[in-house]
């Protein structure tokens, strides 16, 4: 099987790191036949979670079938290279969909599970990981072994948000979510400040199966996190069905000075003028409810050739509010743009024991990379977070410190016995994993 | 009435490609390759994706005397065969050349297993006065290069088979048609150097599925390669022995 060594990057574009990729096109040659590799399934994860810098990449985007679709219960299993837009262009149709989904359907099913994503209804549904009902997984030694909630499970829950570092996760079952209609019923309320959004997305009567938030990143003094909170869920009335969105493309890398805090502010103020002039229910597609930068196919060209860093948080309720506030705070004291500010509501942690969510509130943050001085910001936002108790998203990160992954990831101890166990030679490695002191340095 | 078509070496990514095209368009599908396995996976992707009926069956294209029984099993299961799709091959390595254990191997299954399972499939079609047969041959059966001229040899051959194959079929309503692959996005393909405007494997199924509606007999994909051939096979043979390609 012919390799090609070239530079690759995760959606941020940071860091590009030149590793040896192979793309098997047949089931059986899902395996581990280098000393050290990763996975990789889009490339969808922002940071180096799929590089292996100088190593293997296996890419799965070549073994992608929809093997068995129980249009009864609503299970489906398929190989796990397959994109959750081509499952959703089989079951939508048929009257299900995805139980969690991310922010774009451009990610691999494999991926889903190895990052255990979220959506905008963790608060109600849980994360990826709690709707998987088996999995398929090529260990070190290149056998196979199926894992679920009852058989492996520890093997399972150290698999779901394990970044791919116990085995080639090669097919996936998971149960979906019976719909009655493609269309979203939506309502937007607005928030003059933080004070006025938190209270929104803990009023009852306003919550919904999905909610995000959406902050004005720009905003300070008395205005501090003002943002609009957007409500959904899946109509029941059966109306008509909506046109997919079309797809626009980004040309060409913006310029450094395309997103600035003046843009940025401007554009800001005229969203939320636009946004929160709809109190009332409306009708928005799945797709432009769910994905609405897919409409835009390579968006992350907008942040520059430089790239960019997403930065996702999540902080206990407890101490939530005061947390989000000290790092608005901070970000905006910094006069650095963050074009994307989202807030969402996370339920119970999981039981993955590298899995992000925990029960509290998640902030993310799109910061273009403009100078060094961008990572003493992020290293001012993970002291703020761990202070507060909360912990950063692996698959968005690029730069976190193993001191502090360690401290964030309290059940990190417990997964690496799991690891130790399945892949003691530590087979499976990756830039993140390095990084991180998940994986020694040295191969 | 719903066609259904086969395709041999049905799990190469080509056929692939052209399998969810055809599919797209609502034909059903007869899928064949050595890998039970990955015929299983396959069949069941293009049902659940495109809602047809898809059917499948192990071949071996160097396992000439299975042939028969093959396509009478074939015929058995789907009575309604519009067409074939021959897409199986198989590139060898730089050994060829100079091991013939290599180069039979490459002959086997490019050539003498190719005429093998057509000659059953045009004995078929010729009376029923009607179907279509798509032989997936090579640019490099257009010139001997070193570097492949074995597998070039036995692309060549194909090529040729099929020419005879279309004039003695044309009278009867078959349709033969020869298509040349440049470089497609494969396997076989994957990684390797000097490469240049690579199609995925996903456009040349849907252009090879095109194709049946167009009154071409050779075609090549993408169809820029006509020209790029063109030039390569009018470049003197005493300067092209002292190129290196």
């Amino acid at each position: 099987m012919g390799t090609l060594t070239t530079a690759i990057s995760g959606w941020g574009r940071y860091p590009v790191q030149v590793c040896e990729l192979a793309r098997p096109e047949r089931y059986a040659a899902l395996l581990p036949d280098t000393a050290s590799l990763i996975v990789r399934g889009q490339g969808r994860s922002y940071g180096d979670a799929s590089l292996n810098e100088n190593g293997r990449v296996l890419l799965t985007e070549r073994v992608n079938r929809l093997l068995e679709f129980d249009t009864d219960q609503g299970i489906l299993r398929a190989e796990a290279g397959v994109t959750l837009g081509e499952i959703l262009a089989v079951i939508v149709p048929k009257g299900w969909f995805l139980p969690v989904t991310p922010g774009t359907k451009f990610v691999s099913l494999g991926g889903c599970v190895a990052a255990d994503v979220h959506g905008k209804n963790h608060h109600h549904d849980g994360a990826f990981g709690d709707h998987v009902l088996a999995i398929e997984l090529v260990l070190a030694d290149g056998s196979r072994m199926t894992c679920s909630a009852e058989q492996n499970a520890l093997l399972f829950w150290a698999t779901v948000g394990g970044m791919g570092l116990t085995g080639i996760i090669a097919e996936v079952t998971i149960k979906l979510i019976a719909i009655q209609n493609s269309q979203m019923t939506v309502r937007h309320h607005a928030a003059a400040n933080l004070e006025q959004l938190f209270a929104l997305m803990q009023n009852p009567a306003i919550d919904d199966r999905y909610t995000v938030a959406w902050i004005d990143s720009m905003a300070t003094g008395a205005q501090l996190g003002r943002g609009i909170l957007m409500c959904g869920h899946h109509a029941e009335d059966v109306t008509t069905i909506p046109q997919a969105a079309s797809q626009r493309r980004i040309p060409f890398d913006f310029p450094d000075w395309a997103l600035n805090s003046i843009s940025i502010g401007a554009f800001n103020s005229q969203y939320f003028r636009r946004e929160s002039g709809k109190p009332e229910a409306f009708a928005s597609g799945w797709d432009a409810y769910f994905y609405p930068l897919d409409a835009l196919e390579n968006w992350n060209r907008m942040y520059g050739k430089r790239g960019f860093v997403q930065y996702q948080c999540v902080i206990p309720d407890a101490a939530a509010y005061d947390g989000m506030q000290k790092l608005l705070q901070t970000l905006s004291a910094s006069r650095r743009p963050s074009f994307l500010a989202v807030l969402k509501r996370f339920g119970a942690e999981g039981r993955g024991l590298l899995s992000f969510p925990m029960k509290g509130y998640t902030l993310a943050l799109d910061l273009p990379i403009r100078d060094a001085g961008l990572f003493d910001l992020l290293n001012t936002l993970d002291e703020i977070v761990l202070h507060y108790g909360g912990r950063v998203y692996l698959a968005k990160d690029a730069r976190l410190s193993a001191e502090t992954f360690a401290l964030m990831y309290p059940r990190y101890q417990e997964w690496r016995a799991v690891k130790n166990s399945v892949d003691p030679e530590q087979r499976f490695s990756s830039s993140l994993s390095r990084r991180l002191g998940i994986t020694a340095e040295d191969r | 009435m719903s066609e259904c078509i086969l395709i041999l070496g049905a799990t190469s990514a080509i056929a692939r490609g052209v399998a969810a095209a055809f599919a797209a368009r609502g034909d059903n599908l007869y899928l064949a390759s050595r890998d039970e396995d990955e015929l299983r996976r396959s069949a069941a992707d293009l049902q659940l994706r495109y809602g047809v009926t898809v059917h499948y069956r192990v071949f071996d294209a160097e396992a000439t005397e299975t042939h028969e029984a093959f396509f009478n099993a074939v015929l058995a299961d789907t009575p309604d065969l519009s067409g074939v799709v021959l897409a199986f091959g198989y590139l060898g390595n730089q050994l060829a050349a100079r091991d013939f254990a290599v180069a039979a191997k490459v002959i086997a299954s490019n050539f003498t297993g190719a005429v093998s399972i057509l000659s059953l499939c045009a004995n078929y079609f010729e009376p029923l006065q009607r179907g279509f047969i798509i032989g997936i041959s090579s640019v490099a059966g257009d010139r001997g290069r070193q570097s492949n001229y074995v597998y070039g040899a036995a692309k060549g051959a194909l090529s040729l088979y099929l020419q005879g194959l279309r004039n003695r079929l044309y009278p009867h309503g078959v349709r033969v048609i020869t298509v040349k692959p440049g470089f497609v996005d494969t396997a076989m393909t994957y990684g390797l150097p000097g490469l240049f405007l690579v199609a995925t494997p996903q456009q040349i199924g849907q252009r090879i599925v095109a194709t049946l509606g167009k009154p071409a007999d050779v075609v090549y994909l993408p169809g820029f390669w006509r020209y790029i051939m063109l030039i390569i096979k009018h470049i003197p043979e005493a300067v092209f022995k002292r190129m290196k390609m």
